[in-house]
């Protein structure tokens, strides 16, 4: 279970959301630009600390302002990919893949290439890479660390719509054999309608539906708002 | 023009001596500066700032001068390094490579700072979201893409301490096959009348390595991608 419990005050805006949703599939996490889902991603990922509240992950507090838990991004088991992909340019796809991959086992290591048909651009520089295939790899190289939870911020906004279905494709494909939940930050519902099992709607710093749709129907928890921490510390 | 007198030579030799170890004794510290003032924000970094770009802007004799109070056999910390050492300082070959080192040191942080501006924050994040430590992302993602800063940085600060003057003659004083560094030869030979061809010969030698280092410095720049790469 994933439980977000919080409450962040960033000027006027306000962001204040209670969430439990199953850690599995792909929940995606819509709304226009403004409703707070990328201060929501922030606040998960652990690059903003939020005025209040707590995030528990399978249990295990990542945040918790009562405990005065603040797990750092780095122990969090949460991975991320950026909009841009953000591979080190530096680096070729494999050494970016195998940046965060500690104690990965190799049949892991070649289904995650495999699923998204990352193959053959090991060896290449970023630089060389299409829009798809950088949004690939960065998906690649956030799993190889084999987070707990993969949070992706808008992977496919940036292509062109060809290049975007298939990607999607890949994604539910490496999500089905990995099973590593992953949280899907889009501004187009229909991106996530396809690819995702649940849907939260977030307006004005509030979610303000989950649903059950897409493949799966898996089933979800949206609790209501109530006074005090319920996440485990 | 003829081959170079034995003076001449050990005055190239000795630039050429002191600027690289300036540069390479100034560049640790020189990459945690123009970090530290390109990607953090805390109370100092206005002074910090200013305190590394004022040998860019003080006349060179005043740093010689400034150095010499603070190094001199009776300075604040060449009275005690004397004493207790017997270490001197002031009028050796390390003033020259002191003198070199802080004329270029403004120019090396510059660049290196502007490089370290330029790197996206997000890159360090997606490596802490991987479990990286701050060290390592230091090492194996920051240090990487500062690479083109560090090099521009380091010819740049090379080239301005090949022909640094007021400063080395002020702390170091000019004894040939000392501290006479090229620039310094050059001002002996224009006070000697008659010794025209030889001023013109140093002229041409300092021309020459002051063109090639800062061809160097934009092949460097040339061959580094925005972000590091090399093409």
């Amino acid at each position: 279970m994933i439980e977000i419990h919080l409450r962040h005050l960033q000027g006027a805006f306000v962001l204040d959301v209670d969430l439990a949703l199953p850690a599995r599939g792909i929940t995606g996490l819509i709304g226009r630009s403004g409703s707070g889902k990328s201060t929501l991603f922030s606040c998960l990922a652990g690059h903003l600390r939020p005025t209040r509240g707590c995030i528990s992950l399978r249990g295990r507090a990542l945040y918790h302002s009562e405990a005065g838990i603040d797990v750092p991004p780095a122990r969090r088991g949460i991975g991320v990919v950026f909009q841009e992909g953000l591979l080190f340019p530096h680096m070729s796809v494999a050494r970016n893949l195998a940046y965060g991959a500690r104690n990965v086992s190799t049949a892991f290591w070649d289904e995650v290439i495999a699923a998204l048909d990352i193959g053959h651009i090991l060896d290449a520089k970023p630089a060389r890479l299409s829009g798809g295939e950088r949004q690939r790899a960065a998906i690649a190289r956030a799993l190889m660390a084999e987070p707990e939870l993969l949070l992706l911020d808008e992977p496919v906004s940036a292509l062109d719509p060809g290049l975007k279905a298939r990607t999607l494709e890949l994604i539910a494909r490496v999500q089905a054999r990995t099973q590593i939940p992953m949280i899907y930050i889009s501004h187009a519902p229909e991106e996530v309608r396809r690819l995702c099992d649940q849907v939260v709607t977030m307006q004005d710093g509030r979610v303000v539906s989950v649903t059950s749709e897409g493949r799966v129907g898996a089933p979800y928890a949206a609790r209501t708002p109530a006074a005090g921490l319920r996440c485990a510390r | 023009m003829g081959p170079l007198s034995p003076m001449e030579t050990s005055a190239l030799l000795l630039s050429l001596n002191a600027s690289a170890w300036a540069v390479l004794w100034s560049l640790p510290l020189a990459v945690g500066c123009g970090w530290l003032l390109g990607t953090r924000r805390f109370p100092g970094h206005a002074a910090l700032n200013a305190l590394v770009h004022l040998p860019l802007v003080l006349p060179p004799v005043v740093l010689g001068y400034l150095l010499l109070v603070l190094l001199g056999r009776n300075g604040v910390i060449g009275g005690p390094l004397n004493e207790l050492f017997g270490i001197r300082i002031a009028f050796s070959g390390q003033a020259v490579v002191l003198a070199c080192a802080v004329v270029g040191f403004p120019l090396m942080v510059r660049a290196i700072r502007q490089s370290a501006e330029a790197i996206d924050p997000r890159y360090a994040r997606a490596a802490r979201s991987l479990g990286a430590s701050e060290m390592r992302i230091f090492c194996t993602v920051t240090l990487p893409l500062m690479a083109p800063g560090i090099l521009t940085g380091t010819t740049l600060a090379f080239a301005r301490a090949v022909g640094e003057f007021g400063a080395t003659i002020t702390l170091a004083g000019n004894i040939p096959g000392r501290t006479q560094t090229l620039p310094l030869a050059l001002f002996t030979v224009t006070q000697t009348p008659g010794q025209e061809a030889e001023a013109m010969r140093l002229c041409l030698l300092s021309l020459v390595l002051a063109g090639a280092a800062l061809l160097a410095s934009e092949a460097v720049s040339r061959r580094m991608s925005p972000q590091g790469v090399p093409a």
